[in-house]
């Protein structure tokens, strides 16, 4: 907006007024955009941290309830970045997908806590019931691109992202058709139950088991995209389709490969999230959905070691945030406002460094 | 590229499928489909419904629909002419589309899975089986199946002359049959007349086959004169001509303005509906359809403007002041527009598939700061706001809902004739320029900053009306009425009556708020039929229904050059057989 391609080298105070002349009102606002968020930022926290009313268990405790629910975004991220770095288009149903899974093995999960076994084979069990969920999200996400994504993918117009729009409410209300609306509760098996000591610090259990779980899945992750064959085609795929192509590499094979990746981290994130969140409803997949799209943006999309930080971090902000920003500045009731900050971190991103925290270019696309 | 173009018009021609594979894989799907409407529950709320009273029901209508679709699919995907074997595939697919509803049948009578697929249940199992004993059941509906899968296939080898006066009675019976609380409301002074066709319950065979012969004849004399008509009327002079359609829509026009006067409350408060989202729908054209920017944050404008509204108006203590109607309205529309232009200048930069979600959080932040306590002292929190008047126009209360259509009806003439003014102004095209190419308008000279908000801005303006008019005709507002799924639901409208274009979203407007209001069963279901009639029209006709002329040659990128492929193959083959003869 303000071009400075001049053919002298910019010194001196005088060319910096000149450059302050040319400034537009969308400049100022642009300014004043990021000056009042760094206001509340820094000024609540500055005013909570005087107070003192948070003692450090609880900032610990909030913490590692941040970690606990940033790795769910993570795996969440996981598959919104896979597919935009190989499809350049963002899975609007992707949310919707992780619900849909969870949702189905959640029937599992009862089941398996009626009858005991979840109690005395907690590791079987998990593995089942995650395995249903990983099932079904890979099935659903290979449909939605079936239907919505493969006939548009030469053509770029907006038509895939309403598809996927369309597909994503069509989702949420076939689940409520089939399942109806009644909000369900998971299970709440034995072995979560409990505390450990860790350094002076009491960490629920279930909390680790889900970073746990969450960093596995991750791990593996990374290693099938960095080490094996397909994982090498996924990456190439994402960095120039046609000359993949001509190497000879299979991009429809790729692509279908990836949904399932990507449905396999949302089916496992879907179970460790509503381990966390204990109720279950249709409409639970918008609002990880576009949490853990924020979390992709935020560590950069197409770039999936960004998903992961950029996860973790929006985990941790978003709980630590409420307590930290807006008590300081005097907020009533400041955890109604934890949906605004990561909304918040969405916008600012999007708007001031689309390219995320590690610099992923692909996100500078044309029109 | 042309690469992959050339490659699957070869495709295409190549592709040679056998019948029997093509019988089972289309009787597969559409049983798929039956199979899906069945366990979401939609077969069994349609069921609720009569369309002839104790003997087809919307549920039943909806089965002998999906078996004859098999039958007509497969009549329209094969080229050859052989008629018996065509029918054969679609009694043998309407089977088994039958065939699937009858395993669904087994599954609820033998296990009890009514507590995982809330749907299993006795009710459904009545439908299925016609309250008769399963096997009866389950070898009627492959029977019926295969029957009206042969019938869909008739339906499509039929002569055009024949099938479009079967069509036309098929239809009149099933309106008749769908609507027929209303209908007869409508007609209970001529109570001889009404009993020909309907009893209190609903409509009787008698009256569907009354109504069936009549409109068949009437459309196929009708259509045999049109033909006739339209030649003389081409006859004339161009003035006259034009005379002629516009006092046939004047007619139209006019039919719709006394309809809701004659027809009633509950009548006038459907077409309210609909004109509030007409008028929000013309809003989010320009923003989508004129200047392509997809912006999910709409119900954030269309919240500023009931809000303003509520908190000028409202006799309540969460108001700030008791003005009258009319000196808030203006207000509200200025606010929206400022909130418009300040969602505006964030996203200037971000473009595409971003500034969908970056629309969306803004709508979300908005919503979020609405519902919350901080902000309660000023927005009056969860609790909502309540008391809100309504207008008054000299000494006359607006206070039925066919006083507000008439309201919302003049508020959207006005936008209408603001926004068709804008598209073929120098803005609009504007506009258009930078929904085809940003970078390409900006190197012609357009201002992209100033262009950009004042289509937010005006997008907004729109909404603002829109909710000013919503507060006054709840008299309440509530913080949970303005969630993502309002956008949503807008955005559908203009993807089903075609985007960029003004009659079209009249039209989507009366199909997905009209239809919805008017047959009370949809009911939960809306939101799974918006979010599937979205991705059917991306998928079919993504112009829409009544696209505007420039909006179908976007959409249809790619075809021309497929197009020109084929014609070019086309041409080769004849070529290469005339010279091999």
């Amino acid at each position: 907006m303000t071009a400075t391609a001049t053919s002298q080298e910019p010194n001196g105070v005088l060319d910096r007024l000149r450059d302050l002349k040319r400034l537009t009102f969308v400049d100022i606002i642009l300014w004043a955009l990021r000056i009042s968020v760094l206001v509340v930022v820094v000024g609540g926290s500055i005013g909570t941290l005087i107070k003192g009313r948070y003692s450090m268990d609880q900032w610990f405790d909030f913490f590692m309830f941040g970690l606990t629910i940033g790795s769910i975004y993570a795996l969440i991220a996981l598959g919104y970045t896979m597919v935009y770095g190989i499809l350049r288009l963002i899975n609007f149903a992707h949310g919707d997908i992780t619900m849909t899974g969870a949702f189905s093995a959640y029937f599992l999960a009862r089941g398996l806590d009626r009858s005991g076994f979840l109690d005395a084979n907690p590791v079987i069990s998990m593995v089942l019931i995650m395995g249903l969920a990983m099932i079904i999200c890979s099935a659903v996400a290979l449909a939605v691109e079936r239907i919505c994504y493969r006939p548009f993918r030469h053509v770029a117009t907006l038509a895939p992202l309403i598809c996927a729009i369309g597909a994503s409410f069509f989702l949420q209300h076939s689940t409520r058709g089939m399942y109806g609306s009644t909000i369900r509760a998971y299970p709440d098996p034995e072995w979560m139950k409990g505390q450990v000591d860790f350094i002076g610090f009491e960490i629920p259990l279930y909390q680790l088991i889900v970073i746990g779980i969450a960093l596995a899945a991750m791990a593996f992750l990374y290693l099938v995209v960095q080490r094996t064959k397909m994982g090498t085609a996924m990456r190439a795929v994402s960095e120039d389709r046609d000359a993949a192509s001509m190497m000879g590499i299979d991009v429809n094979k790729v692509i279908l490969f990836t949904f399932i990746l990507g449905g396999c981290m949302a089916g496992i994130g879907g179970v460790l999230y509503c381990m966390v969140y204990k109720q279950i409803y249709f409409y639970m997949g918008f609002l990880p959905g576009v949490k853990a799209f924020s979390a992709a943006v935020l560590g950069g999309i197409g770039n999936i070691p960004g998903a992961m930080l950029g996860g973790l971090f929006l985990g941790v902000v978003e709980s630590i945030g409420p307590a930290l920003f807006l008590d300081g500045i005097g907020i009533a009731a400041p955890y109604q406002l934890r949906d605004l900050i990561a909304f918040t971190m969405l916008v600012m991103v999007l708007i001031f460094r689309p390219q995320g925290i590690l610099g992923e270019r692909l996100a500078t696309k044309r029109a | 590229m042309a690469f992959d173009v050339v490659a699957s018009a070869r495709q295409e021609r190549e592709k040679h499928v056998s019948p029997w594979l093509r019988t089972l894989t289309t009787g597969l799907v559409f049983g798929g489909f039956a199979f899906y409407f069945a366990m979401v529950g939609i077969v069994t709320m349609f069921h609720g419904r009569w369309i002839i009273v104790d003997i087809v029901s919307l549920g039943h209508a909806l089965l002998i629909m999906i078996a004859g679709a098999s039958g007509l699919y497969i009549a329209s995907k094969t080229k050859a002419h052989n008629y018996s074997g065509l029918l054969l595939q679609g009694l043998g697919s309407g089977a088994i589309v039958g065939a699937v509803m009858a395993l669904l049948i087994f599954v609820i009578a033998n296990f009890k899975l009514r507590f995982i697929f809330v749907q299993l249940k006795t009710p459904l199992l009545k439908l299925l089986t016609f309250g008769q004993d399963p096997w009866i059941g389950a070898m009627g509906l492959i029977a019926g199946g295969a029957f009206f899968g042969a019938l869909g296939v008739v339906f499509f080898i039929m002569n055009p002359a024949l099938r479009k006066p079967i069509v036309a009675g098929l239809t009149a019976a099933g309106v008749a049959g769908l609507f027929q609380e209303l209908i007869q409301l409508m007609i209970q002074k001529y109570n001889d007349f009404r009993e020909l066709i309907f009893t209190w319950d609903g409509m009787t065979l008698q009256g569907a086959l009354i109504l069936f012969i009549v409109f068949a004849a009437v459309y196929g004399v009708w259509g045999w004169q049109r033909e006739r008509m339209n030649v003389m009327v081409s006859r004339l002079p161009m003035a006259q001509q034009r005379n002629f359609k516009i006092s046939g829509y004047v007619l139209l026009g006019l039919m719709i303005l006394m309809f809701p006067y004659f027809a009633g409350n509950f009548i006038g408060q459907v077409m309210m509906l609909v004109g509030l989202f007409t008028l929000m729908g013309m809003g989010l054209n320009l923003e989508i359809g004129l200047a392509g920017l997809l912006d999910l944050g709409f119900v954030a404008f269309y919240a500023v403007g009931a809000y303003t509204t509520a908190l000028l108006t409202a006799d309540s203590p969460a108001a700030f002041m008791q003005l009258p109607y009319w000196a808030a309205v203006p207000i509200a529309v200025f606010l929206s527009i400022c909130v418009g232009v300040l969602f505006g200048v964030p996203v200037l930069k971000v473009r595409g598939d971003y500034l969908a979600v970056a629309t969306l959080g803004l709508g979300e932040i908005v919503r979020v700061i609405v519902l919350s306590d901080a902000a309660a002292p000023l927005l009056a929190g969860a609790q909502g706001i309540l008391g809100i008047p309504r207008p008054w126009i000299g000494s006359f209360e607006l206070d039925n809902p066919v006083a507000l259509f008439y309201l919302t009806l003049v508020f959207s003439l006005v936008a209408a004739y603001i926004a068709y003014s804008l598209e073929n102004s120098r803005l609009g095209r504007a506009w258009t320029a930078i929904r085809d190419d940003e970078d390409v308008a900006q190197a012609l000279g357009i201002n992209l900053i100033n262009v950009k908000l004042l289509a937010y801005g005006l997008g907004a303006a729109f909404a603002g009306l829109a909710g000013s008019i919503f507060a006054v005709m709840l008299g309440s507002i509530f913080p949970h009425s303005f969630q993502l799924i309002i956008s949503i639901n807008v955005l559908a409208l203009i993807i089903v009556g075609g985007m960029g274009s003004l009659p079209g979203v009249v039209l989507g407007a009366a199909a997905l708020i009209g239809l919805p209001e008017l047959l009370r069963e949809f009911g939960e279901y809306r939101f799974l039929f918006y979010g599937l009639v979205i991705v059917i029209m991306m998928r079919i006709k993504p112009e829409g229904l009544w696209p505007s002329a420039s909006r179908r040659r976007e959409m249809l990128v790619g075809e021309e050059d497929r197009a020109v492929v084929e014609q070019e193959l086309a041409a080769r083959k004849s070529s290469a057989a005339t010279q091999g003869g």
